[in-house]
């Protein structure tokens, strides 16, 4: 692979993490920009497969990078990419809860976070509308998609259980 | 239901990691739904309310709502110990077996039943994260003008594909004018 040096690879995703609001899907377009036109490290191909790799494993999409700095230069990438994308939100985010919890009587922070609730809603849902795009193949992704939606709505059951149903389902039509 | 219970007091160190270990692992298409499924339905450390709001918080902040909400969560119960734990934990399994997959994908993307596999559980994630947020806001059940704010990202960010950062710059303030007239009225 490439002999990319870790500090690049620190400096690029430690940049990127005080930048990406919205998380992972939001900030894809400019992890892609960094890492196939402004450095090389990887071809465009080569950055669609780790896209696809990262949304079939579990946990958060961010988990990309982590893949990313793991083809470009190893474990030590990986370590290095994942603390990048990692410290310097979650260090922000701490200093934001401190802050809250400290003025947490005061009633400017209970509307703050009631008022960032419908927020919340409204851009999850937005989520939910943008992946079922991308995974759309069809009439029956369509229906895996809504059956599954409804699923979580009417049952607290786990939702893995439909998440495999699913996915056998197509895995017996295809 | 579950919007009607309290929220917990205390959750110990170890509660804490073990939970966080098994969002992470759980977490197939993005954390959130599940994050909800393990925190509110099965542990119930937050109610609805106070974990929307925690996501709130997560989403108008850089990186992923769901790591900063666990650096939130993780904080409010047993400070920066709880924070490492939870961060630790949620990103523990899901780094071996992205890096497992990885690895693995060479020698099996050509194979059918894989790529189906991977096409159902894709569009399954998609219904899991939209119906985790129609069930949350049957739960909050917002007034009238927070329904507005919903509907108002929901359409600029999922149906017009609008950039999500100035959609933010411009709701957060009316949600929190929302909030404001909701409490007054």
């Amino acid at each position: 692979m490439s002999d990319a040096p870790l500090i690049e690879i620190a400096q690029v995703f430690s940049i990127l993490s005080l930048v990406s609001i919205g998380g992972a899907n939001a900030t894809l377009p400019e992890i892609q920009r960094q890492v196939v036109d402004v450095h090389g490290w990887m071809s465009d191909a080569g950055f669609a497969d780790a896209f696809a790799i990262s949304h079939a494993a579990p946990g958060p999409n961010i988990i990309m990078v982590s893949l990313i700095g793991w083809q470009v230069a190893g474990l030590a990438g990986l370590l290095v990419a994942t603390l990048a994308i990692m410290v310097p939100s979650c260090t922000l985010a701490f200093i934001v809860s401190r802050t809250l919890s400290r003025w947490a009587d005061h009633p400017a922070v209970s509307l703050i976070k009631a008022g960032l609730v419908p927020v919340a809603l409204g851009l999850i849902l937005a989520s939910g509308v943008a992946m079922m795009r991308t995974a759309d193949r069809g009439p029956l992704t369509i229906a895996i998609g809504l059956a599954t939606a409804a699923f979580v709505v009417f049952s607290r059951r786990n939702p893995l259980w439909a998440l495999g149903a699913g996915s056998a389902l197509m895995v017996v039509a295809g | 239901m579950a919007a009607g219970h309290e929220g917990r007091d205390t959750v110990g160190k170890a509660e804490l990691f073990l939970g966080f270990l098994k969002i992470g692992m759980l977490g197939f298409g993005g954390i959130a739904p599940w994050a909800r499924h393990v925190i509110i339905e099965e542990r119930r450390w937050l109610t609805e309310k106070e974990f929307a709001a925690i996501l709130g918080i997560g989403q108008v902040l850089p990186g992923p709502n769901t790591m900063n909400a666990a650096v939130i969560i993780g904080d409010r119960f047993q400070g920066v110990p709880g924070v490492l734990l939870c961060l630790l934990g949620q990103m523990l399994v899901p780094l071996v077996i992205v890096t497992a997959l990885g690895a693995a994908y060479l020698h099996f993307a050509d194979v059918p039943a894989v790529q189906a596999a991977v096409v159902g559980a894709a569009a399954g994630a998609a219904g899991l994260v939209a119906g985790t947020a129609l069930k949350m806001a049957r739960n909050i059940r917002p007034r009238p003008l927070s329904l507005l704010i919903t509907a108002g990202g929901f359409v600029a960010v999922g149906l017009l594909g609008w950039p999500l950062v100035p959609v933010v710059a411009v709701l957060v303030p009316l949600g929190i004018g929302a909030a404001t007239l909701e409490r007054r009225a």
